[in-house]
C-alpha cells in the first residue's frame, strides 16, 4: 500500500461539552518522525491515545497502514470492532508513556517479552533473544533480571520502549516520554530514540522538547485548542512560525 | 568560644581512639521490669493452679477423637476459603465489569449474605431440605432430566461447608474486588496498549499486584474462619469445638477441654500466620527495592554478629564492654 502508515482524518473528540480535539488532520509516512507540539490542554495526549484507540473518538477515523483503527469497514459503513479485535490492532502500534507504566511485580525481561509471547504467541526462544537484542539496543543488557522499581527512571522508560519495540509495531507513539524524569536523565532516553528514528522507525512523538524536534523530525505539527494550527518540516514551523499563537507559544518554551 | 576549641580537640585526636558511650535509658528497664514480672505472675497462676487440671490437658490433647475433629476443622476451613474465594473472585469481577445487571447482582449478594447471622444462615442450609425436597437439574423453568432427594444431595457436612463459603464469598469479593481497586489503572492502560488478552490481564498483570492488598486481608478472614467453624457445632457436627464439648460432658473437665481446643486453635492460626508471612513475601517482589529479611535469616545474622564481636574481643582482650 502506498498510502502513508498512519492517516488521521477529521478527528473530534470531546469529554462532555468539553471539546478536546476539534477536527484534527495528521498524515505521517511511513519511516517518517513527527512531532508534536503545543501548550498544555491543546489535545496533544489525547490526539494520541486517540490513535492506538485508548480513546475512542466521536467523527473522523484513524488508520495505520491503510487498517482503520477500531472499526471494521464494509462499504461506506465502519463497525466497531470487539474488544478482542482491537486487542489485535494495538500489536501493532508501540505506546510509550509518560510515567512508564512498566509492571512492577515482573523482571525488566519479562516486561519486554510479555506481550510479543502472550498478545502475539510467538515462540518463547524466538521473543527472548529478541528481548536480548532490543535491552542491548536500550543499553540495559544487565538489567535484565532487574526489577522496574530498583532502576533510574531514565531506565525504566528505556525499558518502556524496548517494550514497545518488542512487538514491532509499524509506528511507535511517545506521549510525553521524557516530562516525568529527573533532568539529567532526559538525555539518555532522546538518545535511545534518536537512533530509533535514525533505523528507520515510524514514530508521532508529543515533547516539550524542542531541541530534540529541530534535530530529529520530518515534521512538526503544532497543536493548539484541539486543532493543528500549523505543520510542517522542523526550520519552517520553529523558525518561520507563520501563526501567531505559534510563535506565542515558541516563544515561551525557547 | 568553648565551642572551637572542643573542635580543634577532637580533630586532633585519632578518630578511632574515641570511645562511644551509649546513652543510659533507665525508663526502658523500669518498664520492661514490670512487665516481666507480670508475664512471671500470670505464668505463675497458670502452672501452679491444679484448677487448670493439666494432667487431663495431656492426656487429651492428642487423643484420636479430638485429632478428628481437628482434622475436621480443618477440612470445613480449606473447603470455607477456597469455595468461598472462587466465588468471591467471580462475584469481585461481576462487580467491577460494566454490565449493569452483573454489577448489581453481585451486589444484592454481598448484602443479603453479609447481612444475615452465619448461624441462621447455616441452619437455613441445614433445614433445606424443608423447603425443597427435591432438586432438579435440567432447562431453566422447562424440563428436569434429573431429580435428587435435598436429604441425598446436602448432608449435614456439605450444608455446613456450603454454608460457610456462601458467607465467606461475599467477604473474599469485598476483599478481592479492593485488591482490584487498589491497582494503579495505568497498568491496564499499558496492558491494552501491548494487546495483552483480556484475560490475561487479569491474570497476569491485575491479579499478583491485587495479592499484595488481598493477602493481608484474606489471612485475617481464614484465621476468622478456622475460629468461626466452631459455629457448626449447632448442626451436632464433630469439629473441634464440638468434639470437646461432647468429652466434658461426659467426664466433666470443663476447663480442661476447652484449654484442649484452644490450643490447637492457637496451632492452626500459627501456621496459617507464618504461611501467609512467605505468601505476603511472594507476592512482594518487585514491589520494594529489596524483600526483607525472612526470620530465619534475621536470627542467622543477629549471632554472625554476636559470634564475630566475641572473636574479636577474644582477639583484642580489651575491656570495652564492660
Amino acid at each position: 500500500m502506498s498510502g502513508p502508515m498512519v492517516d488521521v482524518r477529521g478527528v473530534y473528540k470531546s469529554y462532555g461539552s468539553l471539546d478536546v480535539l476539534r477536527g484534527v488532520d495528521l498524515r505521517v509516512e511511513a519511516g517518517e518522525v513527527t512531532v508534536v507540539i503545543g501548550p498544555s490542554g491543546s489535545g496533544k495526549s489525547t490526539l494520541l491515545r486517540s490513535i492506538n484507540h485508548l480513546e475512542k473518538i466521536d467523527r473522523g477515523y484513524v488508520t495505520i497502514d491503510g487498517e482503520f483503527v477500531g472499526y471494521r469497514r464494509s462499504g461506506d459503513r465502519l463497525y466497531e470492532l470487539k474488544e478482542r479485535d482491537i486487542l489485535r490492532q494495538r500489536t501493532h502500534i508501540g505506546f510509550v508513556f509518560q510515567n512508564f507504566h512498566l509492571f512492577p511485580h515482573l523482571t525488566v525481561r519479562q516486561n519486554v517479552t510479555e506481550a510479543p509471547l502472550s498478545a502475539q504467541g510467538r515462540p518463547r526462544d524466538q521473543v527472548e533473544a529478541l528481548a536480548t537484542e532490543l535491552l542491548e539496543q536500550v543499553g540495559l543488557s544487565g538489567k535484565a533480571g532487574a526489577y522496574p522499581r530498583q532502576l533510574s527512571g531514565g531506565q525504566q522508560q528505556r525499558v518502556a520502549i524496548a517494550r514497545a519495540l518488542a512487538l514491532r509495531p509499524k509506528v511507535v507513539l511517545f506521549d510525553e516520554p521524557t516530562s516525568a524524569l529527573d533532568p539529567e536523565l532526559v538525555g539518555e532516553v532522546l538518545e535511545v530514540m534518536k537512533a530509533l528514528a535514525r533505523g528507520g522507525t515510524t514514530m508521532i512523538v508529543v515533547t516539550h522538547e524542542i531541541g530534540f524536534a529541530r534535530e530529529v523530525a520530518d515534521t512538526v505539527a503544532f497543536m493548539d485548542a484541539g486543532r493543528i494550527v500549523e505543520q510542517g518540516p522542523p526550520p519552517q514551523v520553529l523558525d518561520r512560525p507563520r501563526h501567531d499563537r505559534t510563535r506565542a507559544f515558541l516563544s515561551k518554551v525557547l | 568560644m568553648s565551642a572551637s576549641f572542643v573542635l580543634e580537640e577532637t580533630t586532633a585526636e585519632s578518630a578511632g581512639s574515641l570511645t562511644v558511650i551509649r546513652a543510659r535509658r533507665p525508663g526502658r528497664w523500669a518498664a520492661g521490669a514490670v512487665v516481666a514480672v507480670l508475664l512471671a505472675m500470670a505464668a505463675n497462676a497458670l502452672v501452679t493452679n491444679p484448677a487448670w487440671d493439666w494432667p487431663v490437658v495431656a492426656a487429651y490433647l492428642f487423643h484420636p477423637s479430638v485429632l478428628h475433629a481437628v482434622l475436621f476443622t480443618m477440612e470445613l476451613t480449606a473447603l470455607g476459603i477456597v469455595l468461598g474465594f472462587l466465588l468471591g473472585t467471580v462475584l469481585a469481577l461481576m462487580r467491577l465489569s460494566h454490565v449493569p445487571l452483573l454489577a448489581s447482582v453481585a451486589w444484592g449478594y454481598v448484602w443479603l449474605f453479609r447481612s444475615v447471622p452465619l448461624i441462621l444462615q447455616l441452619l437455613f442450609w441445614y433445614n433445606l431440605a424443608a423447603l425443597y425436597k427435591q432438586i432438579s437439574f435440567g432447562v431453566p423453568f422447562g424440563p428436569a432430566f434429573f431429580s435428587v432427594g435435598s436429604m441425598d444431595l446436602i448432608g449435614p457436612v456439605t450444608a455446613a461447608a456450603l454454608g460457610l463459603a456462601l458467607h465467606q464469598a461475599a467477604y473474599a469479593a469485598e476483599i478481592v474486588r479492593g485488591g482490584f481497586l487498589s491497582v494503579d489503572p495505568g497498568q491496564l492502560e499499558a496492558a491494552a496498549a501491548l494487546g495483552i488478552p483480556r484475560a490475561r490481564q487479569i491474570v497476569r498483570i491485575q491479579l499478583p499486584q491485587a495479592m499484595r492488598s488481598i493477602v493481608p486481608a484474606a489471612g485475617n478472614e481464614i484465621i476468622g474462619l478456622v475460629k468461626g467453624t466452631s459455629v457448626v457445632y449447632i448442626m451436632a457436627l464433630p469439629e473441634l469445638f464440638y468434639q470437646v464439648q461432647v468429652i466434658y460432658n461426659r467426664n466433666g473437665r470443663v476447663i480442661a477441654m476447652l484449654l484442649v481446643a484452644a490450643i490447637w486453635y492457637l496451632v492452626l492460626t500459627t501456621v496459617l500466620s507464618v504461611g501467609q508471612y512467605y505468601v505476603e513475601r511472594r507476592f512482594g517482589r518487585g514491589l520494594a527495592r529489596a524483600l526483607p529479611p525472612t526470620p530465619v535469616w534475621r536470627v542467622r545474622r543477629v549471632l554472625a554478629v554476636r559470634r564475630a564481636a566475641r572473636r574479636r574481643r577474644s582477639a583484642g582482650g580489651g575491656d570495652e564492654e564492660r
